[in-house]
């Protein structure tokens, strides 16, 4: 996020896209619905008439993947009528020219069929949009799973410096990140491309800094992505995988290619705190900790770290940095950390964004990165003054249809997704009784007008097949999905959604297009 | 902001103009019994368990919504705010179980602790008591509202804080009572038991039924720790006893940013009987438990690394 939680509520402009904020990040939507209550307007874009978007003044159910019409839209009706902030435009970014060019064709009228509402309504939320004293967009997984996910980002960047409501407390670019620690793991190098602290591999500067920082040569290859990984698998040449606390077997895209792949390695290792569909297929499985028996930090989706604390001494006798630690000083790279303060030395040392942190200093409380000095308070908004790059670069991004569309045989898109009670692969929350009490059992939802056609009562078991694979699943007749879509989440095993969805990925991010595919929908005899 | 002077309990303070009795007592330490005020919901004066004597005024003023004015003379618990909170204790303690001795609050129960400190022991007024069955019918929440004492906190937290507006106030006079749309079981109305409700109840009408028979305030052990279930990171209160976990709580009950109930309830999975204790290795196709060291140091791990690191 560029803002940070606490600014959510005094924002008087919320653009929600991709976002079914109050069952993914409740404490989030807490803050929105303050928003709402202080008078604020919201936006709410998505397919779906979500708990938020019952509560928006303007609610948007685009077609799956019309993302870049409706912000192209925008900018066009923003510079149509010239109520772009001229001089931000001019003092803080590039490219302006070119993002004119290529939102020119892009009028109201032209993209209203796909956006899902009228080309009026279109201009107003625009206008809003532009004239709000403090306006933000808030996406997640609705515009980062597709095959045009990292062009959608652009398109918002684009939306946010155009009016100029970015680097200012409650405006800005706000990705919801899905977990504790995410942001965490990316800001440490837990990328393909990137060093810790986002310091491209490719850099021969940025690798020989690190050669030395370690002691171990470092290689300029840009690495592999996790789908990337499983093709890889897939086609022989990688070996081995070591996978720590994720389960693919059940929140990757086409399963049935992931087991393929995961069978065809010839050593795997799963750490996790249970025996997970992954770990079924492990040569070795590493008992993994939970929160409550480790300590380190948690760098959370307003770039706050925090420390945990251990609660409990690990069940299995070793903090997860510790069995790491010992694989690789057996492998021969001697890692002698005596606590996690010392291994959060080294990040705070070749992380910039961090290096004035310390355990000392989180103990009195948490810090929002940058914070480049030992005596910096940390930063509650990014891209005051100045963004990153020096100037913000305007990205002309072009319409591109999902990789896979209904079609006479599998008429139906598949939209995919989360529910409040459950978290991820429910590898944890499955086994948690009261919410198996809540809500034990997976549905799929499936339009009134659809189930009328097809004859399918509440509770009628459906089989669900795309071209890859088929799940059989109760229905759940509601017209929280539009007619044409059915929706379900990944947590089940038993109704795993991803044996149907389309790995087909994003060029640039290699994000698969889990929100888009096309199945078909009969009652399972 | 300017100070004002004012005395309370015979010392003299400087405090922020506008802030309120209670806040400037509780800087200098002196004690106000609270039930329905709380420092992060509106304050809405209603239980008067926290009236002070404040020299000149004809009336004992709540002191949660009573602001500093200067010169003021205050006394905190003089004779007539100790026989001014008896009586309310007296009339709360007629139409309250007193089942000190099995209620999961004990020790932790704001009303247990007044009438202990004030003497109240229920004999001042016989009169009809509430008889409702109570409502267990969710795994989360316990609720007893023959112990409500109708504060109003829980109303507050779930319509301000947690913007659910799942409970208000229902019907009125001795029958008032909180309720769900229609006075449904938690089960049936819109509940998804954050259980915000549950951290500011001041007595025992709501309870977290996970944390039943596991202990009471004195039994158990807390520590802090971050929630790992979403990225807002909250703190929790993890409750142990004699080493075990037996439940969360929230670290702040409603100030910042509260947990939800994923971070509240979703935490059965430690000591989970299926939790993997042990590395475990492959061996002809079952899961053999094997110490860390033969599944660290054997040979196929760090072999097939190595030759695949070349």
């Amino acid at each position: 996020m560029t803002n940070s939680i606490g600014e959510v509520k005094e924002c008087d402009y919320l653009f929600v896209i991709g976002s079914n904020t109050t069952e993914t990040h409740p404490i989030i939507a807490v803050e929105m619905k303050k928003a709402v209550r202080n008078g604020a307007t919201l936006v709410v874009v998505d397919p779906r008439k979500t708990e938020l978007a019952e509560l928006a003044n303007f609610h948007v159910p685009l077609k799956p993947g019309a993302n870049i019409p409706l912000l192209n839209t925008m900018c066009n009706v923003i510079i149509e009528e010239k109520l772009y902030n001229q001089e931000f435009v001019a003092n803080r970014t590039e490219g302006f020219e070119e993002l004119k060019a290529a939102v020119k064709n892009f009028t109201p009228e032209s993209y209203a069929g796909i956006i899902g509402v009228p080309a009026d309504t279109i201009r107003e939320i625009a206008r809003g949009f532009a004239k709000a004293k403090s306006a933000a967009i808030f996406y997640t997984m609705g515009i980062t799973q597709h095959t045009t996910g990292t062009h959608n980002v652009m398109a918002c960047a684009n939306l946010s410096m155009l009016t100029g409501q970015i680097g200012k407390p409650s405006s800005g670019v706000n990705p919801l990140r899905g977990q504790n620690n995410v942001q965490g793991a990316c800001d440490v190098g837990g990328l393909p491309n990137v060093f810790p602290g986002y310091q491209a591999v490719a850099d021969k500067a940025n690798s020989e800094k690190f050669s030395k920082a370690w002691g171990v040569k470092q290689s300029e290859k840009i690495g592999l992505t996790v789908g990337e990984m499983m093709d890889a698998a897939h086609h022989g040449d990688l070996k081995a995988l070591y996978i720590l606390g994720e389960n693919p077997m059940l929140s990757d895209p086409d399963i049935t290619h992931v087991e393929h792949a995961l069978s065809k390695l010839d050593f795997l290792v799963v750490q996790d705190l249970f025996l997970t569909e992954t770990a079924m297929l492990a040569d070795v499985v590493l008992p993994g900790a939970s929160f409550a028996e480790k300590d380190g930090t948690f760098s959370n989706t307003e770039r706050r770290v925090q420390l945990v604390r251990k609660a409990v001494e690990p069940v299995a006798g070793k903090a997860d940095w510790e069995v790491i630690a010992e694989i690789l000083t057996r492998m021969g790279y001697p890692h002698e950390y005596a606590t996690a303060s010392d291994i959060f030395d080294e990040v705070s040392k070749v992380t910039p964004q961090y290096s004035g942190m310390s355990f000392a200093r989180l103990e009195q409380g948490s810090l929002q990165w940058p914070c480049p000095t030992p005596d910096h308070a940390g930063t509650k908004y990014l891209h005051q003054g100045k963004f990153s790059r020096g100037l913000g670069k305007f990205i002309a991004v072009d319409f591109k249809a999902p990789a896979e569309l209904p079609d006479a045989e599998y008429p139906f898109v598949l939209n995919t997704g989360r529910r409040l009670y459950h978290y991820h692969t429910g590898t944890m929350t499955r086994r948690t009784k009261g919410l198996s009490g809540i809500y034990g059992e997976e549905s799929i939802e499936i339009n009134p007008a659809d189930a009328c056609k097809l004859s399918i009562s509440e509770g009628d078991l459906l089989k669900v097949s795309s071209r890859r694979g088929s799940i059989n699943v109760k229905a759940n007749v509601t017209d929280r999905v539009p007619a044409g879509m059915v929706f379900t989440s990944f947590h089940f095993a038993e109704t795993a959604v991803n044996f149907l969805t389309n790995s087909a990925r994003d060029p640039i991010a290699k994000i698969p297009e889990l929100k888009v595919c096309a199945v078909k929908v009969e009652k399972a005899s | 902001m300017s100070n004002v002077n004012l005395t309370i309990n015979g010392q003299k303070v400087s405090v922020p103009a506008g802030i309120t009795i209670q806040e400037a007592a509780e800087q200098i330490g002196a004690f106000i019994p609270t039930f329905c005020f709380d420092k992060d919901l509106t304050a809405p004066g209603a239980c008067r368990i926290c009236v002070v004597e404040v020299a000149g005024m004809r009336n004992l003023p709540a002191s949660c919504v009573t602001a500093v004015a200067e010169g003021m003379v205050v006394q905190t618990e003089s004779p007539v705010v100790v026989e001014a909170r008896k009586m309310i204790l007296e009339l709360l303690v007629a139409n309250h179980p007193l089942d000190c001795m099995t209620c999961e609050k004990g020790g932790n129960c704001r009303l247990q602790d007044y009438a202990y400190r004030y003497g109240v022991t229920g004999g001042a007024f016989v009169g009809e008591k509430h008889e409702y069955l109570p409502d267990s019918t969710n795994p989360y929440v316990y609720r007893d509202l023959n112990k409500c004492i109708l504060c109003g906190k829980c109303v507050a937290t779930c319509n301000a804080v947690s913007e659910r507006g799942v409970i208000n106030f229902a019907f009125r006079g001795f029958n008032t009572r909180i309720a769900t749309f229609m006075d449904a079981d938690l089960k049936d109305s819109e509940c998804v038991y954050c259980n915000r409700c549950v951290a500011v109840c001041p007595v025992g009408a709501l309870v977290d039924k996970n944390m039943m028979g596991k202990g009471r305030i004195w039994d158990l052990e807390q520590k802090q720790v971050t929630c790992t279930f979403c990225e807002s990171g909250c703190n929790f209160n993890v409750n142990y006893r004699d080493g075990k976990v037996v439940g969360v709580t929230a670290a702040n009950a409603a100030a910042g940013r509260p947990l939800c109930l994923k971070g509240r309830l979703g935490i059965n999975f430690m000591q989970n009987p299926d939790c993997i204790e042990k590395p475990l290795l492959k061996k002809d196709g079952e899961f053999v438990a094997v110490t860390w060291e033969e599944a660290l140091g054997i040979a196929p791990i760090l072999e097939k690394l190595k030759v695949i690191n070349k």
